[in-house]
């Protein structure tokens, strides 16, 4: 089985988002960054299959330099090796750009099945996935928290969580999977491994190397233009609810819902 | 030219989903601003056309039906074929769905095959002239980005549940029904849905709830949950939990509200034992009303919230739940 995993690399949860003067962008300056959390579930997923089944995982990386620690991570984990599609011409550019550029990688590398997160938790869209394995003519099934690979019928079972129940899906290998929590419980990189994870092969692509333009790509090729970033809308200082007694402070929150709130 | 507001009618077990009242309402405010039609699109063989028509109320003026078996259940690879063939056609402006599972599983895909860019999970549209402006919450809301759509039409936007508010705009309007026959290339259909697994009846997904009682670390363990489910199932609310009580086992993945869980926006959302770490504000952080009920009065959560209890939530909550039955009796 040849498994990839797509990961990105964004702010820690913990991050306190300033925005910068030009109103389009964040201050990235102090920035922990770590491996987006949902592409971790997607790596830890496709360690276990091929722990099961044999075969190779590669984890394929896009952005500036420093998402090779996000890629080492991986490899530590237990990745067999990594690409890191990095070029300056990549900067600012948005999802369908990034699709493009990942489904290209892609080509030249083989997979039964690609993990990815069902979402980066930095710009929140969710639909990289998804394009990647429409560009690549695949199936994809979204936020997976079980996956069955059937070999022998070469196809996928995956549980996908829905609004109120769990849809069960199958689709055929070469297939797409995006990754929700509760998937697995991803492990933590052990010291051999980081040891080891020195010596695997992390390739580096330039746009060029994937036979794509540079002009396709970056800020002036975005399809979805930020006009501005904004701070959350403030929320009005609230209110106190006064009270001696536990009773008491129940018996005013309650008033206060009902009557002032109107939600009760 | 491209024209036309269309939106998507979200169904399920022959039951329209609530989301598709609020995208058509939104739709029809953003097409009254802009002279526009709305036209919402049914996929499906469940829904008849008398509860289609009355989708009139709401402000679609007229419906694409397309009934073909494929597309009963919802799956991605029917959806897309059928929605490229009608979109190709007939050229909307804007095509807006709701940011359910559905949804944005369906708008990455329709993206990516359209080659046009989507702007998930929407707080806010507007339209300046053909032109969509849509505001969305980004790190989970930490921060607002207003985007506008470049040499991509139609501007697919999504819009999260329970945000958008339902109108009915004239009670007895009636939408007109366009019957269309689609050929669905059988061959392109991989994905196939082979086993649903339903939740415990009555319980409504933290995303489409319209209140939620969640608990954290300071619930101090699984059992106490009892007392936030008395008083959930008083107020009609759902169960929610913070990332700490999620990570020690206590509540389900499924439960999470935060930034690596579910965002969710009901009218009423009280926070038991939950200090407020930044990420989960950010899963919350569009709830209409915030109530929080801590010992700490220095905890982060007092600061989003419009109404602070200092106090043990296990005596609290149990007063709250039994406070609440008066008024909901009423």
């Amino acid at each position: 089985m040849n498994i990839v995993a797509l990961i990105k690399q964004v702010p820690d949860t913990e991050t306190q988002i300033k925005i910068a003067p030009d109103k389009k962008n964040i201050v990235k300056d102090d920035i922990k960054w770590i491996m987006n959390p949902y592409d971790e579930f997607g790596v830890e997923e496709a360690l276990r299959i091929k722990e099961k089944f044999g075969g190779e995982v590669t984890v394929v990386g896009l952005g500036p330099k420093r998402v090779t620690e996000a890629l080492r991570t991986a490899l530590a984990m237990g990745a067999d090796k990594a690409v890191l599609i990095s070029d300056d011409a990549l900067e600012g550019s948005d999802s369908i750009a990034t699709a493009k550029a990942l489904a290209a990688a892609l080509k030249d590398i083989p997979y039964d099945i690609i993990f990815t997160g069902q979402r980066g938790i930095d710009d929140d869209l969710g639909v990289v996935g998804a394009m990647v394995a429409d560009m690549l003519g695949i199936p994809h099934i979204s936020l997976g928290i079980k996956v069955e690979v059937l070999k022998d019928e070469n196809k996928v079972r995956v549980n996908r969580p829905i609004e109120g129940q769990t849809v069960v899906i199958e689709a055929p290998m070469p297939v797409l999977i995006t990754a929700q929590k509760g998937l697995n419980e991803p492990r933590y990189a052990s010291l051999p491994g980081i040891m080891k994870a020195k010596k695997k092969p992390l390739a580096e692509k330039k746009l060029a190397d994937l036979g794509l333009d540079p002009k396709d790509f970056g800020e002036g090729s975005r399809k979805l233009k930020i006009l501005e970033l904004n701070p959350p809308p403030e929320r009005k200082a609230g209110k106190k609810v006064e009270g001696e007694t536990p009773q008491e402070k129940a018996a005013n929150l309650a008033k206060l819902l009902h009557e002032e709130a109107k939600v009760i | 030219m491209a024209k036309g507001i269309w939106t998507l009618i979200e169904h399920r077990d022959g039951q329209i989903r609530k989301i598709t009242y609020e995208i058509i309402s939104e739709a029809r405010r953003l097409a009254d601003a802009s002279a526009q039609d709305v036209t919402a699109v049914y996929l499906g063989t469940s829904l008849d056309d008398s509860t289609l028509e009355s989708l009139g109320k709401y402000g679609a003026d007229k419906i694409i039906v397309v009934n073909d078996p494929s597309l009963e259940p919802y799956t991605t690879d029917a959806y897309v074929e059928a929605l490229e063939a009608l979109i190709k056609e007939r050229e909307p402006l804007v095509f807006l769905m709701g940011a359910s599972t559905q949804g944005k599983d369906l708008s990455g895909r329709l993206g990516g095959r359209l080659g046009v860019a989507v702007a998930q999970d929407c707080t806010k549209f507007s339209m300046e002239g053909e032109k969509l402006a849509a505001t969305r919450p980004i790190y989970a809301g930490k921060a607002y980005a207003t985007v506008t759509f470049e040499n991509s039409l139609p501007q697919i936007a999504t819009a999260r549940p329970n945000v958008m508010s339902i109108q009915v705009f004239d009670e007895g309007k009636k939408a007109s029904l366009e019957k269309v026959n689609l050929t669905i290339d059988a061959s392109k259909l991989k994905t196939k849905v082979v086993d649903v697994i339903k939740e415990a009846a009555g319980k409504v997904d933290l995303t489409e709830a319209d209140k939620i009682v969640s608990g954290g670390r300071g619930m101090k363990g699984p059992e106490n949950f009892k007392i936030l489910e008395d008083l959930a199932a008083v107020i009609g609310a759902s169960v929610g939990a913070s990332r700490a009580a999620v990570d020690a086992g206590w509540r389900p993945h499924s439960d999470q509200v935060g930034q690596t869980g579910k965002v969710v926006s009901p009218n009423l959302y009280i926070a038991c034992g939950i200090s407020g770490a930044i990420q989960h504000l950010a899963g919350m952080g569009t709830s209409k009303i915030i109530v929080a009920i801590n010992k700490d009065p220095d905890a982060p959560i007092f600061q989003k919230a419009d109404y602070g209890v200092v106090g043990d939530l296990f005596e609290v909550v149990p007063c709250l739940t039994e406070e609440a039955k008066k008024y909901v009796q009423q």
